[in-house]
């Protein structure tokens, strides 16, 4: 069956849904079963963000090479999501920093928020789905 | 916005993250093994305190009492049964968890 | 008021399965409604009938099983997290069946809350 048959619910309804990205990319299954959730929610017509906080930021990271642990390799992926006009992915400026990361090292453009900007984005959402 | 942390500040940084990303007024409530954070003497307990004079914390009484830990919560954090928790849930128009 | 679950670890291992059974029960208990509850990630594990738990603790398959038998709660096991972990129609227990994430989404969208239960 295919997930693609169920696209919008119908009711015109749009919320803001926010997908909330805080581990690293491998160790778990998340980022990667998390991005397939939001892959599928861009089906509905909603107001989609991605943020991406403390280690998820290593999630977006360019020259991911997982040939080696024999793992499929979903970092091309991010750069996939434009194409779903998911456009709003954010990135916490504190985790980059703790973590020695700039935007050059990202795969896709990204907003940078501060702690504010974040807390203030991740208040006004309607449903947020944590991995 | 309700936030909801559930692993032990020990372990994880969930409980940290949450708190320096919510906002003035919202509520944390303590789930599992987050209740840890709550109690006196834990290393958590002083953020825990200084984060109470802007949010509202929230402790899972029946988790309190499975890890041993009812009688030793931290003044000024409020204790809720599933019941607390369902209403929390319901009061706040949106909620987050800190996994 | 319509609460939504999402429950994203297997049974035992983790208490989140646990938590998310007892918020669902007290939430119908006071009255309010859970609709559905969305297994993902290693949460498809709850939906097994195969598990034999030892008789002096809670059988956490099965008593999700009773929620959805007892106020009909449907309970949703993703196809692909199902897939990878070798869940399928043959294994399920009462109450619970396999579909799309798109069930999630229209939880999302259709009820008042969603909660995330998880690791």
């Amino acid at each position: 069956m295919s997930d693609m048959d169920e696209m919008d619910d119908g009711s015109g309804v749009v919320k803001k849904f926010m997908f909330l990205n805080r581990k690293a990319p491998h160790g778990t299954v998340y980022a990667l079963e998390g991005l397939e959730v939001v892959l599928i929610t861009a089906a509905f017509d909603q107001d989609v963000s991605m943020v991406f906080t403390d280690d998820g930021v290593f999630q977006l990271m360019k020259g991911i090479d997982s040939k080696g642990i024999e793992v499929k390799d979903f970092s091309k992926t991010y750069r996939a999501l434009e194409g779903y006009d998911i456009e709003k992915l954010y990135v916490d400026q504190a985790s980059m920093d703790a973590r020695g990361l700039t935007e050059d090292d990202l795969i896709v453009d990204v907003t940078v928020l501060s702690v504010d900007e974040m807390a203030n984005l991740m208040a006004e959402q309607d449903v947020v789905i944590s991995f | 916005m309700l936030h909801i942390v559930n692993k032990s500040a020990a372990e994880r940084s969930s409980l940290e993250s949450c708190l320096r990303m919510a906002t003035k007024g919202s509520a944390v409530l303590l789930i599992e093994d987050a209740v840890y954070a709550a109690t006196n003497g834990n290393a958590a307990a002083a953020k825990i305190q200084a984060a109470a004079a802007d949010l509202k914390i929230y402790a899972l009484g029946p988790d309190l009492a499975a890890r041993g830990m009812a009688g030793r919560v931290l003044d000024g954090v409020n204790v809720v049964d599933y019941g607390g928790f369902v209403d929390l849930v319901a009061e706040h128009s949106n909620c987050q968890s800190w996994l | 008021m319509q609460f939504g679950i999402l429950v994203n670890e297997g049974p035992y291992t983790h208490q989140a399965s646990d938590t998310a059974y007892l918020f669902a029960r007290t939430a119908i208990e006071k009255g309010h409604k859970v609709p559905r509850v969305f297994f993902y990630h290693d949460g498809v594990n709850n939906s097994t009938r195969l598990a034999t738990p030892p008789q002096d603790d809670r059988n956490v398959s099965a008593r999700w099983s009773k929620l959805a038998e007892e106020h009909g709660v449907d309970l949703v096991v993703c196809v692909a997290a199902a897939q990878r972990r070798g869940i399928n129609d043959d294994v399920l227990a009462p109450g619970f069946r396999i579909s799309g994430l798109g069930q999630l989404v229209e939880m999302g969208i259709q009820y008042d809350r969603l909660v995330t239960f998880g690791d």
